[in-house]
């Protein structure tokens, strides 16, 4: 709710094209932004005219890596968007860069724009017209909305998971701190300096273990989570190999010749899209038969989207029809492969089974149709008809940075650990860091606490 | 019959700890008071243990003190143990407990209640409060007495529809044998007030004599006694000790074999009790696990041999009582004078009152203490005196007192109750504060003394010496941070002594006072310019420099809170004519009311997106009252 401090995001759509734009804005942003950008000639944005651009590159100052080359804008208040200092940086390496961009922005005193932000330090600041207000007001709800919902589906995920584990951990030690001060007569066991250290420190080993894996990708790399379905031989390693345009898996027409889990990533018109290619099962077994209709289904819960390819020059047989029962309620395109070869399936069965869905002919081995099926991911994609991932990404880079704020407050606690100074000066930077995590996982820090205080100690006179 | 009995300023109803320095507040900002209690012997009564103190407690005495209320100097006067509590854990959770005596602490508060000029104390039994138009214009008392007024402070503790139960046994009561009032709540119903029910209890008071303290071990109050109240001269007095003593396996078997007697069991208890005050069947219950349960001996005073049992607090049958206690050790032929008892109350939501502890719907209407779901001597003493000062605002025509969060508990006390109510008897605890570095007991009168001398509660003489603590501290500080310590080798040799590391450049005395190792007692032989200074002087410079990063944050973190808290929302918002906010946010803001964003964001049930467009919508009204401005309407 802070309306002093300096807020960034990414300002342009996610997925489309190569490039894309940060967004800074407040009275630090372009201290910030001559923090991380280097220019050929070693120029000092600081002391730039107001509108204009820059070309360089942005590097993380921890280890001078060079992050993307850039273009950089740079707008003095009051002549701007929000009516604060702006500085836009045109990142063109595609999403990857992008995030990093803004995470390392973050890291040198940004904080993430909450959704529609700029919009309105705009209409605070003056700048947006009294009639324009509702916009205002509109947007805020509808982004928060829909980022309230992945941020609610997000907290099932993993890395929400490991947060509210570390969240129940420095709440333990608080509620041992807590109790031990409020309550010093009673003899519940009380927690000694030695103890909140090893606690501090393992929380803090593993935050940093999340931090880690969280920069080498599985994160970033994150994009639409897509399987690839279909009975055994009906083509989909070969569909994978024309959308991957290279040939990772070994494809014969003998059923059952994938031999690898195959996870891959890959570009479509800029969506990022993570294929998996029915999770390494090998292809002689039935998918379904193998795992189990429970599993497989909760395989395609986690996907955001299916891809069912059926054989033309087949019947329509059980085994399509169990995926069918089992891909319902999912956003799925059928694909119809093979089209080149004589037609055996009655497409009106398949229309009738599939009646929700898009369906499309191709044929893989002769490239028909496969771009059809690019704009057809694209436009679920922008029409929203699939979960919007850029959300999730910055989801993701919300948890990112609570963990890097947590990971502050806890090291200035394990600080005031060695200085030696008492618990209730350590317990100040445990809340903090609590209180960062509560970011993300939306609880009440002060009543848990006691919640957790009369759970743990039996208390009372 | 109705006979017309008196006009006054301000009547304040009860005189326990919340009414006592409510009555005495008033007074004292002159305006003609009365208080009213159903009993004159028992002005200011103990019914629980007569204990002042403890964590975050200590602290809202030492607030009350620093505004110029009474609970810390009679504290003082009738304490027959003292102890400082949490001394290693950090100045800030550093707390005051003392052991009164019970009888002498009433004594005293009656007397003082007596002698002070504009305060009549009358008994009586107040059964309506009259309302004119929306504000107070008085009460009437149950025989037929009608005092007319323009503020009323209600501090009716546990009495409005009191029960007690013990075991089968239920009848309408007040607390210690006391009357209920059972007719003042009708009045607020018709006023329109929403009451709930809470419950509490205490445990039975032994006869002494039937004790063996050989089998206890003995709790001795601290050798060195420091005061309460920032008035009190240096005290020497003898002390009585507590003893502390166990629950066995026989005891808990006691209560299991017994549980289907326990009105907690029954259903006979509806009222919702504190959580940090269960009763012993309750922790057995709870805490299957736990062995054995400590139980303090506690004396109630000098001249009686009344001992309460600390830990037994219990609403088990009689029978069952006499012979729980008996199976702990040293309690082997105890004998009961009074029995622990459970009672339950009607109390008012407290989400209906102001800041200023004035209720939303009737203008002059206080309340303050149990009767707004709190519990403890001190928490009602901390509210009483704040609804004293107010209502005395009031008719004064005066800006409201309002503490905030980062100004002292009595701000969170009152902002929690107001902004997020409360499911149990609300008690103080220091995890409730977020500034608690900045809130600590000892510099209470740093942060109050100044605001209770304006209000004109803190005498002239009184303030005057304050004023010379503040600026002993100021200059002693300031000369520790000009002072610069050099490398030379004497004093490195006075470093290494003190078992710290040598110096590489000259460093103020102030940087080198943070080292955790070094103590500013230790230090005279580099400082030998150093003047004589009081001891809370020194205490205060000290807790200024060792913690001063952290204090530094914690003031950051405050200057940012008093931000959002100076964003004020106008009374008059129509919550419904805001788009966008969702049902849940809109029907709390409607109840809650909030006076500014800061209090708005703390509403649980309302998220950052309803603030922002709450901040949105509030600078849309601003503009437009600025155009109609522009254009002369």
């Amino acid at each position: 709710m802070n309306l002093e401090d300096t807020i960034a995001a990414i300002s342009t759509p996610l997925g489309e094209g190569g490039i894309g734009i940060v967004r800074i804005s407040g009275r630090d942003s372009i201290k910030i932004a001559a923090k991380i950008f280097k220019s050929p000639t070693h120029k000092d944005i600081t002391k730039q005219k107001s509108h204009t651009i820059h070309y360089g590159k942005v590097i993380d100052p921890e280890n001078n890596k060079v992050i993307d080359e850039v273009l950089l804008m740079m707008m003095r208040a009051p002549r701007t968007y929000t009516r604060e200092d702006i500085v836009e940086i045109n990142c063109h390496g595609g999403i990857v860069p992008l995030k990093k961009v803004l995470e390392t922005v973050l890291k040198n005193g940004a904080r993430l724009a909450e959704p529609g932000e700029f919009t309105k330090r705009a209409f605070l600041n003056g700048r947006i017209d009294l009639s324009q207000a509702e916009a205002v007001i509109d947007l805020i709800r509808s982004k928060t909305e829909v980022g309230l919902d992945i941020g609610l589906n997000q907290l099932q995920g993993s890395l929400s998971g490991e947060i509210k584990e570390l969240d129940r951990e420095l709440l333990e030690v608080i509620a041992s701190i807590e109790a031990s001060i409020d309550f010093p007569e009673h003899d519940i066991e009380h927690i000694t300096v030695e103890k909140v250290r090893e606690k501090v420190e393992r929380v803090l080993d593993k935050i940093n273990e999340l931090l880690e894996t969280a920069d080498t990708g599985k994160i970033l790399k994150e994009g639409l989570k897509t399987i690839i379905v279909g009975k055994p031989n009906v083509g989909k390693s070969s569909l994978l190999n024309a959308l991957l345009r290279e040939q990772r898996a070994i494809v014969t027409d003998v059923p059952g010749t994938t031999r690898d889990i195959i996870e891959e990533y890959i570009n479509i018109k800029g969506i990022p899209l993570k294929i998996i290619d029915t999770a390494g099962i090998r292809e002689t077994e039935d998918m379904v038969e193998k795992i189990g209709v429970e599993r497989t289904k909760e395989l395609f819960r986690q996907a955001d989207l299916l891809l069912i390819v059926l054989d033309a020059s087949d019947r329509f047989t059980e085994e399509d029809e169990l995926l069918t029962k089992l891909v319902n309620d999912k956003k799925a395109i059928v694909l119809i492969n093979k089209t080149d070869l004589p037609q055996r399936l009655d497409e009106d069965v398949v229309r009738k089974t599939f009646s929700n869905k898009k369906i499309i002919k191709i044929s893989v081995k002769e490239n028909i149709g496969l771009d059809r099926l690019k704009e057809e991911i694209a436009e679920m994609f922008f029409k929203g008809k699939i979960e919007s991932r850029d959300l999730t990404i910055i989801t993701n880079l919300r948890h990112k940075e609570a963990l890097r704020n947590a990971k502050e407050s806890l090291e200035k606690a394990m600080e005031t650990i060695e200085l030696g100074m008492p618990l209730d000066c350590i317990a100040i930077d445990v809340t903090g860091a609590r209180n960062r995590l509560g970011e993300i996982t939306g609880d009440t820090v002060s009543e848990d606490v006691l919640d957790q205080i009369f759970t743990q100690f039996c208390i009372g006179k | 019959m109705v006979y017309h009995a008196g006009c006054y300023d301000v009547a304040v109803i009860g005189a326990g700890h919340a009414g006592c320095e409510a009555a005495l507040a008033s007074a004292r900002m002159g305006l003609k008071t009365v208080a009213f209690t159903i009993n004159m012997d028992n002005i200011a009564m103990m019914p629980c243990n007569p204990a002042v103190g403890g964590p975050a407690k200590g602290h809202l005495v030492r607030e009350v003190d620093a505004l110029g209320g009474q609970i810390g100097i009679n504290t003082d006067k009738t304490f027959i143990q003292m102890r400082m509590l949490n001394t290693g854990k950090g100045p800030a959770v550093h707390a005051l407990r003392a052991q009164c005596d019970k009888k002498h602490y009433q004594k005293e508060m009656k007397l003082t209640l007596e002698i002070q000029e504009n305060l009549d104390v009358k008994q009586a039994e107040v059964v309506e409060i009259l309302v004119e138009g929306e504000k107070v214009a008085g009460v009437v008392t149950k025989t037929g007495a009608v005092f007319m007024c323009r503020a009323v402070v209600v501090t009716t503790g546990v009495y409005l529809k009191g029960r007690i139960i013990i075991g089968e046994v239920n009848y309408s009561g007040g607390p210690n044998g006391m009357f209920p009032a059972n007719e003042l709540s009708k009045s607020l119903i018709d006023l329109g007030f929403k009451l709930g029910r809470f419950k509490t209890g205490t445990p039975a008071r032994v006869d002494r004599r039937s004790i063996d303290f050989s089998k206890m071990k003995e709790q001795p109050g601290n050798i060195k006694i420091i005061p309460f109240s920032f008035t009190s001269e240096h005290i020497e007095r003898e002390q009585v000790s507590c003893w502390l003593t166990y629950t066995t396996e026989e005891t808990h078997k006691i209560i299991q074999d017994n549980l289907h007697r326990s009105p907690l069991y029954t259903g006979n208890i509806e009222g919702i009790g504190p959580r940090y005050c269960p009763s012993i069947e309750t922790k057995v219950v709870r805490f299957k696990d736990k062995p054995s349960h400590q139980v303090f001996i506690e004396p109630e005073g000098r001249d009686t041999n009344e001992m309460y049992v600390q830990g037994l607090s219990t609403s088990l049958p009689e029978d069952v009582q006499i012979k729980m206690y008996r199976s702990v050790p040293g309690m082997e032929r105890v004998e009961i004078m009074r029995p622990g008892y459970a009672i339950e109350y009607d109390y008012v939501i407290p989400t209906q009152l102001k800041a200023n502890l004035e209720t939303k719907s009737i203008k002059g209407l206080f309340m303050a203490g149990q009767i707004n779901g709190t519990s403890g001597y001190e928490e009602a003493a901390a509210q009483g005196i704040i609804a004293g000062i107010n209502a005395a605002l009031y008719i004064k025509d005066q800006e409201p007192l309002i503490l905030d969060r980062s100004q002292a508990y009595i701000g969170v006390l009152i902002d929690d109750l107001i902004t997020k109510g409360t499911d149990e008897p609300y008690r103080m605890l220091t995890s409730r504060a977020e500034y608690r570095l900045l809130l600590r007991q000892d510099n209470a009168d740093l942060r109050l003394t100044e605001i209770g001398y304006k209000l004109g509660l803190i005498s002239p003489e009184r303030y005057k010496k304050f004023e010379k603590k503040r600026k002993m501290i100021e200059e002693e500080i300031r000369r520790l941070m000009e002072i610069k310590i050099t490398p030379s080798k004497e004093n490195q040799e006075i470093l290494k002594k003190l078992g710290t590391s040598p110096l590489k450049t000259p460093v103020a005395l102030f940087e080198l006072l943070k080292r955790p190792e070094l103590e500013y007692e230790n230090l005279e032989e580099l400082d030998p310019e150093r003047l004589l200074l009081p001891e809370d002087v020194v205490e205060q410079v000290k807790i200024q420099i060792k913690y001063h990063g952290y204090i530094k944050r914690q003031m950051e973190q405050a200057k940012q809170y008093k931000k959002m808290e100076k964003k004020k929302i106008p009374e008059n918002i129509n919550y419904d004519e805001i788009r966008g906010l969702r049902n849940e946010a809109r029907e709390k803001l409607k109840e809650i009311r909030p006076t500014s964003i800061g209090q708005a964001s703390r509403i649980s049930g309302v998220n950052p997106a309803d603030i922002s467009i709450l901040i949105i919508y509030l600078e849309q009204i601003k503009r437009k009252n600025k155009e109609r401005e522009e254009n002369g309407e």
